[in-house]
């Protein structure tokens, strides 16, 4: 039971691996930064005027949306497998994974709704 | 599977919904697996911060404010020691999915873990310094 990845759908596996690590990569440190450091005044966070140029810029927004959308499927997959072995509900297979594989990707569409504005 | 229409049901041994509760093992397999309800809460954090930065300053001042409360604190607290956990065992598990070989020579488990933690630091000093002098 150690190991976690069996599902024999290389797809979904291949999306849980890319995100699983760019979010290892990434996530801690910026985590740190906007949800711990700044609000409790370790550091001063960047002005509004750089926030924006930076996170507005084409590369850093399709760093982003990867990064957001791979999180996503990452979680998606995990989440379908703690589900299935956690709470022992196997016979909502199906259900289960379109769930959480549906949440996944109208959360992908709505991060690229909002990163790219029409 | 139409083909056993009748094939009488599989014995499967019905497990409490706790049964991992038992061990410690156990108890570390299902916290490494819900890590992953971290990382979608910071993705979704993010789609948050680019929808304030986008309405303006007043917006992201006021996301950043909310932000400070110590409830949303706590959270965040929570999921980076979350967070923290699945980029170690992450990392800790990269040689088992990643042999890479250099014609006969396979790369060392300890050189690809340790490959990963390097560019983690490099990473994530990269986005401290970027931030701290921003």
């Amino acid at each position: 039971m150690s190991t976690s990845i069996k599902s024999n759908d290389p797809f979904w596996w291949t999306l849980f691996g890319a995100g699983g690590a760019l979010s290892a990569m990434l996530v801690p440190m910026l985590l740190f930064l906007t949800g711990v450091a700044t609000p409790l005044g370790w550091v001063e966070g960047p002005s509004f005027d750089s926030v924006a140029t930076v996170l507005l810029h084409p590369i850093t927004r399709l760093v982003a949306f990867a990064l957001i959308s791979l999180s996503l499927f990452h979680w998606a997959h995990r989440f379908r497998f703690t589900l299935y072995d956690g709470l022992q509900l196997k016979h909502l297979y199906q259900l289960i994974a379109v769930i959480c594989y549906g949440s996944a990707i109208f959360g992908s569409l709505i991060a690229a709704y909002v990163l790219w504005p029409m | 599977m139409s083909y056993t229409l009748h094939h009488p049901k599989w014995h499967r041994d019905s497990k409490p919904i706790f049964w991992w509760i038992l061990r410690w093992a156990y108890i570390r397999f299902i916290f490494r697996e819900l890590t992953s309800v971290a990382i979608a809460y910071f993705a979704v954090l993010l789609v948050l911060i680019y929808r304030a930065v986008q309405s303006g300053p007043e917006a992201y001042a006021a996301l950043m404010g909310s932000l400070a409360h110590p409830v949303m604190i706590t959270i965040s607290l929570f999921a980076l020691g979350a967070v923290l956990y699945h980029s170690i065992t992450w990392f800790n598990l990269s040689p088992k999915a990643m042999v890479v070989r250099l014609g006969r020579f396979r790369v060392p488990d300890l050189m690809i873990a340790g490959g990963n933690y390097a560019a983690w630091f490099v990473i994530s000093g990269i986005i401290a310094w970027a931030y701290v002098t921003g």
